[in-house]
């Protein structure tokens, strides 16, 4: 899970800090270049096979058809799968309810994360417990989390007792259409909160003191110096963290098996949901990898858009 | 410039820990913490609590104090639900998962940063990079890969005819042996290592594996800290895969196993919170041990590029 957090950055900042690379040099290889490149190939060999190979193997898999029962492979199909994702009902649902997911959990995470990190950002007695216990919920397994939730949610469980503390009738929280998605929304913004604060927080600290000292003397208010310093100071974690969430709450699946197996009537049906089902449950790995692809292509899209849409405001 | 954000980036870090900052505002701030650190720790404590209380007692006006605590929900844990099972299986798929990573990818980041050769660059970006690859693209095609493995789970030499490594603890740990980002997060560390002792060895004559295990190894204990436990949580608390690549509760992992309790229709939350209690508890200990270089780690990782 936690295997996505870094390349994004190194991606995007590698080129920005890059100079052009030397002109390639024709000498024999040193022997200390020698073993380097033995160290390195295992772990080199270990990827390319197993992380470069699939996504080869599974953009072929997604122009034919195949269910891993049949006797014979997969049969080339061409474009069908994606032809057949337009016109997909249960595709487009799926879509929209990711994108649903990911437009209301990410901007409430992001600003209350912003906010809390703020205050965890000055340094007095006891910051260093606040700071761990909020980031808590983030190294709890997303599993063992929803599991929390759902008794949370359940009949008798933490939200309708306090309902019915305030004479309010139960909620059938996650078994209603209407609301599964926002209480499966909520308990990720809860789960978020954390492991976006810590981000944020190596952000703030990041931003040279004397930035600050520079707006106290000519005069900034709180928020002229927010404005103007912490925000900018802070852009390149907060493209991080956008793209982060982003890539995370897309592939939201965990969290939808344990809370509502993507009920009820397809209104919690992520994506991930829908192609784990698909692949899974009725064979069709063929299509299931179309939707991957398509899904995978969204993520990139949405990603540098969030990335643009952050860094635009800088001049 | 990525250099000198650097240096900024570490020079006001210093400045934090020596706790020069404006201390406006500090109480109206702390009870905001107060109140948001209760809630978010809310579910927990219910959790903890729901896990001590009695079958009986269950329904209805939970307490937060069960009246009479009791150790049963722990048992019916381990014994029903197979838990000590795959509380063993997740142990020894993350063991072998840290052991595989603190070596393969720590030896690739060192070799990364301390012995360059041709085409270093491009190869570190090009295996990092695939890092961003989402879950559900090679999701289909590690398994059906799984299942093709030559010459284990009854397959012949071409992978055919058997079920290869699915539903096998191999099949498990398969995606996790060397995580990318622990290469990056070695070669960011050996980046900044001196290069001076390796260059004093290998006059004295040392061998590049003797250099790397002798010299620089011991030097990396907060490395291998770090890779360690991104490489342990990581697996321990992945769901997607394990639950796509076993079907037998023998190799079941301990998400998993939880999920499992939720199958029986009636669910029985007394037990299933004991479970996530002690799914939980094993992680909960490694971040409380490291949690300096758990935090710094994370937000390092991402920071530096």
């Amino acid at each position: 899970m936690t295997s996505t957090t870094i390349a994004p950055v190194a991606a995007a900042s590698a080129p920005a800090g890059a100079t052009p690379p030397p002109p390639p040099r024709r000498r024999r290889w040193s022997r200390t270049a020698i073993f380097g490149f033995v160290f390195v190939l295992p772990a080199a060999l270990y990827i390319v096979i197993f992380q470069l190979v699939p996504v080869v193997y599974g953009l072929v898999l997604s122009f034919t058809s195949y269910s891993p029962l049949s006797r014979s492979g997969p049969e080339f199909t061409g474009v069908d799968n994606y032809a057949e994702l337009l016109g997909d009902a249960d595709f487009g649902n799926a879509l929209l309810v990711t994108g649903r997911y990911v437009l209301q959990v990410l901007p409430i995470t992001v600003v209350l994360a912003l906010g809390l990190a703020l205050l965890v950002n000055r340094p007095f007695k006891g910051v260093g417990l606040f700071r761990s216990a909020l980031y808590v919920p983030h190294i709890v397994s997303l599993t063992a989390v929803s599991m929390v939730w759902l008794w949370m949610y359940s009949q008798t469980g933490l939200f309708n007792e306090v309902l019915g503390f305030f004479g309010a009738p139960a909620q059938s929280w996650l078994l209603d259409s209407d609301s599964a998605l926002n209480a499966v929304s909520a308990m990720r913004i809860w789960k978020a909160l954390g492991s976006n604060m810590v981000l944020l927080l190596a952000g703030l600290q990041s931003i040279p003191r004397d930035l600050y000292e520079a707006a106290r003397v000519d005069g900034a208010g709180r928020w002229a110096t927010f404005r103007y310093v912490t925000l900018p100071g802070l852009r390149p974690m907060l493209v991080y963290v956008v793209a982060m969430d982003i890539i995370y709450l897309a592939q939201g699946f965990a969290e939808i098996y344990v809370l509502t197996q993507g009920g009820p009537l397809g209104s919690t049906t992520t994506v991930n949901y829908l192609i784990y089902t698909e692949a899974f449950q009725y064979n069709q790995m063929g299509s299931a990898s179309a939707m991957a692809f398509v899904l995978f292509a969204l993520i990139i899209g949405f990603s540098v858009l969030a990335v643009r849409g952050v860094m635009g405001r800088q001049k | 410039m990525t250099a000198s954000i650097e240096t900024r980036r570490a020079s006001a870090l210093r400045r934090m820990r020596r706790g020069h900052a404006p201390g406006e505002g500090r109480v109206g701030s702390i009870i905001t913490l107060v109140l948001v650190t209760v809630l978010v720790m809310v579910p927990f404590a219910w959790v903890v609590s729901l896990s001590f209380t009695p079958q009986s007692e269950a329904f209805g006006s939970v307490s937060l104090f069960p009246a009479n605590p009791t150790l049963e929900n722990y048992a019916t844990a381990f014994f029903d639900a197979d838990l000590a099972r795959a509380l063993l299986n997740s142990a020894v798929v993350g063991l072998v998962t840290v052991a595989t990573n603190c070596i393969l990818a720590v030896l690739a980041g060192y070799a990364f940063a301390m012995l360059p050769f041709p085409g270093n660059k491009a190869l570190f970006y090009t295996l990092i990079s695939t890092a961003a690859i989402p879950i559900s693209v090679t999701l289909i095609p590690l398994f059906l890969m799984a299942r093709g493995i030559p010459l284990v789970g009854g397959n012949d030499i071409l992978g055919q005819g058997g079920s290869g490594l699915l539903d096998t603890l191999a099949g498990v740990i398969l995606p996790y042996i060397v995580m990318p980002m622990n290469i990056f997060l070695a070669r960011q560390f050996f980046t900044s290592a001196p290069l001076e002792l390796g260059e004093a060895a290998r006059m004295d004559g040392a061998g590049e594996l003797r250099i790397f295990f002798s010299v620089y190894l011991p030097l990396a204990k907060p490395l291998i800290a770090v890779v360690a436990i991104f490489s342990f949580t990581g697996v321990w608390d992945d769901f997607l895969w394990p639950l796509v690549v076993t079907s037998s509760q023998e190799v079941q992992t301990v998400q998993l196993a939880l999920a499992r309790f939720l199958g029986s229709g009636n669910v029985q939350y007394g037990p299933l919170m004991a479970g996530t209690v002690i799914a939980t508890v094993p992680v909960l200990i490694v971040f409380l041990f490291n949690q300096r270089s758990f935090i710094s780690g994370l937000s390092d990782g991402g920071v530096k590029g």
